[in-house]
């Protein structure tokens, strides 16, 4: 259990990685000064008088949100399904870094379904074991999810699984590697997320950034 | 040599069982000094008793047969137990019963998440006594224990159980369909929400904004306006319940650290009407919660309203040692 502090000025986890330019951006557009963030500073941590900004992997979003470390976050929904039994608050759908959690298999090649007709089940590598394993679940079939940390690409390249489950946003790795979409599994945008002791013991603050997130975005 | 334990238990050592002790006789004199005797009831009851407070019985996630074959459960909550005491034992007695408690109870975890499995909890149960005079007891009494923890700046949030099982029933969705949104609520999942009511026939726009909204008030007494204005009959009759319960509160001075939370939703079966939370700046978790529950003493056979309330002692713990630290004082 976290003991973290909710005073102070409000903590934001903002994510590193894929979401971090559009992050920063919509932090700009609701007049949040990021340009240290931009910097080249190797710090973590990016205090402003009405905000600090605490810079983290997005896997890592629903951990110091959920234990209020942070008091709000940023973070892909793909990591939210991931990590569905972490209680963050999810307030807003931010609408960019959108994305596709897809099943893949090697193109031109039969074997995701020949393994589920003459093996009755199915091996799936993916970084994202319970998304995939609730999905294939609930469709109703078998599998041997295995998880893998690094490109999972690779592992039906060279026969570790028959496909993968990832996240794609443009396609270009799954081409590049012979791979080719066989379903879609959900869509994938970023949300802004709260604390639940947050969202309700600085309430005023976190209301009037999620509202102002609402008009940047839709605007 | 390490013998390990399960996980989500611990031992305590002398340091800690000090400091432990010493909120639990704050607590415990609190709550004996405004009339509520203290009881102890099994740790272990028939699965049977405490499946008839709470249908889901979920929360019993340790059952085992005993040396004639009868199903034992753990208790999940001391709120049953107390239930199933005052039927059987308090049948006749004139109504208000004061209980309090302070006891270990146990419940399922999830795995390397830090959840405790067993837990202390203290708490009070009022029997008899409506609301809204009963709730703000309740609550008058909740405040005293958060002082005597020296949790001065905790706060307490006050919602209503019935509020979207109404309102929801007066926009047509049920079975399924309701326990989705109130899955959505419960999680706070506004996104969800929002997709999951679009999603249903006979709800316009106007409908999903009024739910996403009604869910996104809490504060002052203004947030009853606020609500009354987003319509409805379902809202007009929840706000109209918080409203007498905080006047009540005001009228005994303890209104100030109360915070009315539309978006409040307790996932214990049992509650009806006035539903409670505690939060503490100093910790992103909850410390406790409680609220009404008239109708669960009617399942033991006993048709008398009730409300209380459980802290998590460790939790409370942590927040007093996490406010010693911000102010620099030592216990």
């Amino acid at each position: 259990m976290g003991h973290a502090k909710s005073e102070g000025p409000l903590k934001l986890a903002v994510p590193r990685g894929a979401l971090l330019g559009e992050t920063l951006d919509a932090l700009d557009a609701i007049g949040i000064d990021t340009s240290e963030v931009r910097g080249e500073s190797r710090s973590l941590i990016f205090e402003g008088d009405a905000i600090t900004l605490v810079t983290m992997r997005p896997s890592d979003v629903p951990t110091y949100v959920e234990a209020g470390a942070a008091d709000v976050g940023i973070t892909g929904k793909d990591v939210l399904l991931e990590q569905a039994d972490r209680v963050v608050y999810e307030l807003l759908d931010l609408g960019f870094g959108r994305c596709r959690m897809v099943l893949a298999g090697r193109r031109g090649d039969e074997r995701l379904g020949e393994s589920e007709r003459r093996l009755g089940m199915m091996r799936i590598a993916t970084k994202y074991p319970r998304t995939a394993e609730r999905h294939f679940e609930q469709t109703g079939r078998q599998v041997e999810v295995i998880e893998v940390k690094g490109s999972v690409e690779l592992a039906p390249l060279i026969g570790l699984a028959d496909g993968i489950v990832d996240l794609v946003a443009t396609g270009r790795t799954l081409e590049e590697n012979d791979l080719e979409v066989r379903e879609e599994i959900l869509e994938c945008t970023a949300r802004f997320v709260a604390n639940r002791v947050a969202h309700k013991l600085r309430a005023a603050e976190v209301d009037e950034m999620t509202s102002k997130l609402r008009e940047a975005m839709a605007g | 040599m390490i013998h390990s334990i399960p996980p989500g238990t611990r031992d305590v050592l002398p340091d800690e069982m000090r400091e432990l002790r010493s909120l639990h006789l704050a607590l415990i004199e609190v709550f004996e000094s405004r009339g509520y005797g203290e009881v102890a009831t099994p740790a272990i009851e028939y699965d049977e008793v405490l499946a008839r407070g709470d249908g889901r019985t979920a929360d019993s996630a340790y059952r085992f047969f005993d040396e004639r074959g009868d199903l034992l459960a753990l208790r999940s909550d001391m709120t049953v137990p107390i239930a199933r005491l005052v039927a059987s034992r308090y049948a006749n007695a004139e109504p208000p019963l004061r209980l309090c408690y302070l006891a270990n109870a146990f419940r399922a975890v999830r795995p390397q998440r830090g959840q405790m499995r067993e837990f202390a909890q203290a708490g009070v149960e009022l029997i008899g006594a409506p609301a809204p005079e009963g709730t703000a007891e309740v609550v008058e009494v909740l405040e005293a224990a958060l002082d005597a923890a020296s949790l001065n700046r905790a706060v307490i949030g006050l919602g209503d159980a019935d509020l979207y099982r109404q309102l929801l029933a007066e926009l047509g969705i049920e079975g399924d369909a309701r326990d989705a949104v109130l899955s959505r609520l419960a999680a706070h999942d506004l996104v969800g929400l929002e997709v999951e009511l679009s999603e249903m026939e006979g709800i316009g726009d106007d409908e999903v904004a009024t739910c996403v909204a009604l869910s996104q008030l809490r504060g002052g007494r203004e947030v009853l306006d606020e609500a009354r204005s987003l319509g409805g009959a379902a809202v007009e009759r929840a706000t109209a319940r918080i409203g007498e319960t905080f006047e009540a509160l005001e009228a005994r001075g303890v209104a100030d650290r109360v915070q009315i939370d539309l978006g409040l939703l307790r996932d214990l079966g049992y509650y009806s009407g006035a539903i409670l939370e505690v939060y503490d700046p100093a910790i992103g978790h909850v410390l406790g919660g409680g609220g009404r529950y008239d109708e669960l003493l009617k399942r033991f056979g006993v048709d008398l309203p009730a409300a209380g309330f459980a802290l998590y002692l460790e939790r409370v713990h942590v927040a007093q040692t996490e406010e010693e630290s911000r102010t620099g004082d030592e216990p």
